[in-house]
């Protein structure tokens, strides 16, 4: 890792004070004296350690204080602070109670080790996965560079990459918690240095690669996520969340499916289903949505919702197996709920 | 006849490790920079951290591991696996992946088992390590690490300590864990050799003797 000094912020105020960049506008186009943010550090010490960020003063934000807490209230719904970690959540009863499809996100992403130190707020701002992005030797668009190396047809490796909105650049979001964040709904807190707030709904919070190629959210450099809110969930709210990893022991995504449905008896009555793994930010499928919507929840519409969901797929040289994958994983998502 | 080994020069030769190569140059360099900017040394903890930066050179802080407070000279940029196995010799934490992927860096933060190599010496702040070279009591073996000898759980041997750790932190908080429990404990543990199986049988069968 290269040189770089550690600011130990004491506020949200003081940490704002001090950053002046951001991970994906150094990768992007890297600047002599970036002042980045870390929590857990997880992505970001990866990104130090390849040498590909360089940055020259890191602002540990891990300990802020207020930024740990996670609390529930049946009308309010669900606060979960921004430093809380992958194993708080996954131990918290409520949130099992509540909001299952999260606690088994949770439950499946990265190792015991991680988990006990990755914060929610890292979680979902991480960068994306794709070898090439995080390869010193391959200057991709996401880099600034002039070509994806993962879409050509005879050379790119892409067996973990996009099928669904894979228009420019083809990775996956790395984060298979936001896809599970997005389904029920979630919305973001960032604070900013002028001292004003906005929640912006999970769906806005991400920015797809058509959008800006240089990033993944919507995070600027005097920005801190502070919280991540969950509405209240009514009696009829049903969740459920699977996950297909190539190996037993834990894996990055290759296809997870979350789905949150008010349910009525055996109907649906709404339903969010959203997939990860499928495109440069997690997928809302809206055709999976209008298709499960009003009808018994059984394996026939289970199905078809499923396959509404890959009517726009356009697999790459190498994981059209994603579309079957899918197909079969957002019918069984859809059967748990029953 | 002159003996190799009474060789003067291939003697010292042999003094110099390479880990005590590598602390050497860490310590040299901690040095210059503590003349250069004039700085004394400092505790970590008890500096107020409004308005003031650390680093980028070295500083001391003070670390509690496996139950006695060390002093060290680290960098911000030292990671706590570094600073373990370079700084403090205990070589029992190994880095293979060095990207928190294989965990054999496992080390407990606070009885938390964490990547070594994925945080700075900094993160630790006034939490306690606790290494593989904590693990056994009064010069007793821990129940886990008896298993592993007796159900031979080791191959080539480098995941064992991140393994072991795993292990006796699932044991300790878990007095009855079921085969899933073992295997979820280890998810984090890469072992090449595929030493899995005796792994869980060693781990299921010392938490039998815990109880």
């Amino acid at each position: 890792m290269n040189k770089f000094s550690w600011y130990e912020a004491k506020s949200v105020e003081d940490a704002l004070e001090q950053v002046n960049s951001t991970v994906s506008d150094e990768l992007y186009q890297s600047s002599e004296k970036a002042t980045i943010f870390k929590s857990g550090g997880i992505d970001v010490f990866d990104w130090v350690k390849e040498g590909l960020l360089k940055p020259q003063m890191i602002i540990n934000i891990r300990n802020i204080p207020g930024l740990d807490k996670i609390s529930y209230d049946p009308k309010k719904g669900l606060r979960i602070g921004s430093n809380v970690t992958l194993a708080e959540i996954a131990s918290d009863q409520e949130i099992k109670n509540q909001y299952l499809a999260l606690h088994q996100a949770v439950n499946h992403a990265a190792t015991p080790q991680l988990r006990n130190v990755s914060t929610l707020g890292g979680n979902i701002a991480q960068r994306n996965r794709c070898w090439y992005f995080r390869s010193v030797d391959h200057n991709c668009f996401r880099k600034g560079g002039d070509r994806c190396f993962a879409r050509h047809s005879k050379t790119g490796e892409n067996e973990n990459h996009a099928i669904l909105d894979n228009g420019s650049c083809v990775s996956v979001h790395a984060s298979s918690i936001a896809t599970a964040l997005m389904a029920f709904n979630a919305s973001v807190v960032i604070a900013n240095a002028e001292g004003k707030q906005k929640t912006v709904p999970m769906d806005d919070f991400f920015v797809s690669a058509g959008e800006d190629m240089a990033m993944e959210n919507i995070l600027q450099a005097k920005e801190i996520i502070t919280e991540i809110l969950l509405p209240p969930p009514s009696k009829n709210t049903k969740s459920s969340y699977i996950k297909q990893v190539a190996r037993e022991s834990y894996d990055w995504s290759l296809a997870d499916v979350a789905v949150v449905m008010e349910v009525s008896g055996n109907a649906c009555k709404s339903a969010s289903i959203v997939l990860g793994a499928a495109a440069p930010v997690p997928y809302r499928s809206v055709e999976a949505q209008q298709a499960i919507e009003n009808k018994t929840i059984n394996s026939e519409n289970a199905t078809a919702a499923a396959k509404a969901a890959m009517a726009k797929a356009r697999p790459l040289s190498k994981n059209d197996y994603k579309v079957p994958l899918f197909v079969s994983t957002i019918t069984q998502t859809i059967l748990e709920i029953s | 006849m002159e003996k190799k080994d009474q060789d003067p020069k291939s003697k010292s030769a042999k003094t110099i490790s390479r880990r005590g190569f590598i602390r050497g140059a860490g310590l040299s360099t901690a040095g210059s920079v503590l003349l250069t900017s004039n700085v004394l040394a400092l505790d970590y903890k008890e500096q107020p951290a409004v308005g003031k930066a650390f680093g980028p050179g070295a500083m001391t802080i003070k670390m509690k591991v496996n139950g006695t407070t060390k002093s060290l000279s680290v960098e911000p940029r030292t990671t706590l696996a570094s600073a373990l196995r370079d700084h403090l010799e205990l070589t029992g934490t190994k880095v293979v992946c060095d990207r928190g992927a294989c965990s054999a860096c496992t080390v407990y933060l606070d009885g938390k088992p964490v990547n070594a190599c994925m945080m700075s010496a900094l993160d630790v702040g006034d939490k306690e390590v606790t290494t593989i070279e904590g693990i056994a009591k009064n010069g007793e073996l821990h129940p886990v690490q008896e298993a592993f000898i007796e159900h031979d759980a080791s191959q080539c041997g480098y995941c064992t300590p991140g393994m072991v750790m795993s292990c006796v932190h699932l044991v300790e908080n878990n007095p009855n864990p079921s085969l899933e429990d073992v295997k979820d404990a280890t998810r984090g543990n890469l072992c090449r050799c595929g030493t899995y199986p005796h792994v869980f049988k060693a781990t299921l069968a010392a938490a039998k003797k815990t109880i």
